[in-house]
């Protein structure tokens, strides 16, 4: 186990590199002065040159790279150009918003995903199974800024028992779980779709196996075939599914965090595209990247607690 | 006569599939003693399993027996709610299975799977269940028991998995088991084993046990009364030197013929030709017949009825009492 977190963390500072290096390529490469955005529009071009020379914009390409790197390396993520301040520090404002919105959006999708998925595995093909796999398909199909607006005209402006938007009471008040509900909602859908999907195709295989007609044969209760003996074997393709779906939430969700106004990650990724503010950009992306990562391997290491068979070393 | 052990009446199965109701066990009855050990013989799909599954009451959810009844310890198990088979099952009535690779839950130790049904049926708690555990491994003979319940199954070799097996299913002493095919997939030396194990542990226990096996040689050393059958129905049954001395069914004859003989060496395999017709064939006479090399037209006409041989030997085929004859005498089934 230890092996594998060493081995990860190397595999993390290898893709971390590379990705910034992409990101700072094609940044490099778009169209969009960020010298001429600050200075703002009556700004002459003297102005501007001097602004570019400030922010060391006219060395050369690997200079400037390398000059980011080196600071990414000693923590230093350096300092947004549009607000001046510390971009670890813009990000660690945002972020909480973002990870609460996560938990509250997987724990929606895990519970309603895998109780829907189990239900229409053992009732295969009844009108559980079928209403299960419509609902399925439609929470893949639906977009979130058109779901996250109906919900927002049912419970918010019509029915007034929810807020419309915004995250700004921490999540264990009243008034924060309350803020959570309909982006948690709206966010975990989709992921709640593909985890049904996945834990009924999963369970329909499981409950199919040998050991489950020797659980049986042993006398065992129906409800603990399923969900002791059967579960616990089903969840282990389902847990990946779970993982990649948590890896992109925590990424921030640019519609939902906009159509519920949330000051999350993805808003503020958006709208440091929008300015050029390089180092804001390579900031949110590298602690996506980071997340994503460190995510799959809490994945992998989940994988030796529910199967013994696997094991990293 | 005492009453029997397990008594099974004209039992039929059938199966609900795409292309109709399907009898997978054709009115089939025997009865077994305790401390008996019942061999049922026959080709994959002749309906054994299904015939051991409908006692067991795990059929496959599109299977149900539509008639007959299967009297265990003279309680009619057909007439039985699912709740009160599922306490008898794996408390009175225990079944070991072929596959000793897959049957054992990959995910929990050897000890939480032994622990199960001591605790479900027997109300031990986790302690005593461990220690009855433990006895219970030293028993089929594992060593080391007390660090194997802390193992997983992928840890144990295929023996010692089906030892693991037979200790569950012996775990809460019961009076009848049934075992389908508990050697097929083991290796010949863990075979052997295996068999003398389950023989020893009848004796102990004083169980009934039905053996359901394809392998003649596995016949001869466990049974004290063997079962015949050919797709879906009983063709012979007789005790075991009667059925290997003077079988009387020609399928019983081939299953005899097909199985290698080292001590003769002009001896030659003979085959049974064909294969067993499919379910949903509409079969006039006596099922075996495009495959028997004696038929003649009243076995295509006319289906079988059980003949005497000799006391608890009996045989369902016309050569029996001559083709020629129009009526059998003791005419009993069909």
């Amino acid at each position: 186990m230890a092996g594998l977190i060493v081995r990860r963390f190397f595999q993390l500072i290898l893709l971390l590199i590379g990705i910034s290096f992409l990101v700072f390529t094609s940044m490099y490469i778009a169209p969009g002065d960020p010298a001429a955005i600050i200075a703002g529009p009556t700004a002459t071009k003297s102005d501007i040159d001097a602004i570019r020379e400030d922010l060391g914009l006219n060395d050369p390409f690997l200079v400037q790279y390398v000059r980011y790197i080196s600071g990414v390396l000693h923590g230093d993520l350096g300092y947004s150009y549009q607000t001046k301040q510390p971009v670890w520090e813009a990000i660690m404002t945002r972020f909480p918003n973002t990870l609460n919105l996560a938990i509250a959006s997987i724990m929606v999708a895990v519970i309603i995903g895998v109780v829907a998925g189990i239900i229409s595995a053992i009732r295969q093909n009844s009108w559980l199974d079928v209403s299960s796999t419509v609902f399925a398909l439609a929470g893949i199909s639906i977009p979130n800024f058109w779901l996250g607006t109906v919900l927002i005209l049912i419970f918010a402006v019509n029915l007034q028992i929810l807020p419309v938007g915004g995250l700004d009471h921490p999540f264990y008040t009243v008034e924060g779980m309350k803020q959570l509900i309909l982006p948690a909602i709206t966010l975990g859908t989709g992921s709640a779709a593909m985890i049904a999907r996945m834990s009924r195709s999963s369970m329909l295989e499981v409950i199919r196996a040998d050991f489950i007609r020797t659980a049986r044969a042993k006398g065992l209760k129906e409800r603990t075939v399923i969900w002791v003996h059967a579960l616990r074997n089903a969840m282990i393709p389902v847990i990946t599914v779970i993982g990649l779906n948590f890896g992109f939430l925590l990424g921030g969700t640019i519609i939902t965090e906009q159509v519920f106004a949330i000051n999350g990650v993805g808003r503020l990724m958006v709208q440091a595209i929008a300015a050029r503010d390089f180092p804001m950009v390579q900031g949110s992306v590298l602690l996506v990247a980071t997340l994503f990562v460190l995510v799959n391997l809490i994945v992998d290491i989940i994988y030796v607690f529910i199967d013994p068979r696997i094991s990293y070393d | 006569m005492a009453e029997a052990l397990l008594r099974v009446e004209n039992l039929v199965t059938t199966f609900n599939t795409a292309e109709g109701k399907l009898s997978a066990v054709r009115g089939v009855s025997f009865s077994l003693q305790k401390g008996e050990t019942l061999c049922i013989v026959g080709e994959s799909g002749c309906g054994k399993s299904i015939t051991s599954l409908s006692i067991m009451g795990l059929l496959p959810s599109n299977g149900e027996i539509s008639s007959g009844a299967i009297y265990f310890e003279g309680t009619d198990l057909t007439k039985l709610s699912k709740e009160e088979l599922r306490r008898i099952r794996g408390n009175k009535i225990s079944m070991i299975f072929q596959e000793p690779m897959t049957a054992l839950n990959p995910v929990f130790t050897i000890g939480y799977q032994i622990r199960e049904p001591l605790m479900l049926h027997q109300k031990l708690s986790k302690r005593e269940a461990h220690e009855r555990g433990i006895e219970l491994l030293k028993q089929v003979g594992i060593p080391f028991p007390e660090k194997r319940m802390k193992q997983y199954p992928h840890e144990l070799s295929g023996g010692m998995r089906q030892r693991v097996m037979i200790a569950m299913a012996l775990a809460c002493r019961p009076s009848l088991l049934i075992a389908d095919e508990p050697t097929t997939a083991l290796d010949v030396t863990i075979q052997a084993q295996i068999l003398d194990l389950i023989n020893e542990l009848k004796e102990k226990l004083n169980m009934g046990v039905i053996m359901i096996t394809h392998d003649m040689g596995v016949v001869a050393e466990m049974a004290d009364r063997v079962m015949v059958m050919y797709a879906g129905e009983k063709v012979e049954e007789g005790d075991v030197a009667s059925i290997f001395a003077n079988p009387r069914h020609p399928y019983t004859k081939g299953l005899l013929k097909s199985v290698p003989n080292v001590d003769d060496e002009q001896y030659e395999l003979e085959p049974i030709p064909g294969t067993l017709p499919n379910l949903n064939e509409k079969l006039e006479g006596c099922r075996f017949h495009p495959r028997c090399p004696f038929a003649t037209e009243k076995c295509r006409a006319q289906s079988p009825p059980e003949f005497k041989v000799k006391e608890g030997h009996y045989v369902r085929c016309w050569l029996e009492k001559g083709v020629d004859i129009d009526e059998p005498a003791a005419a009993a089934t069909s």
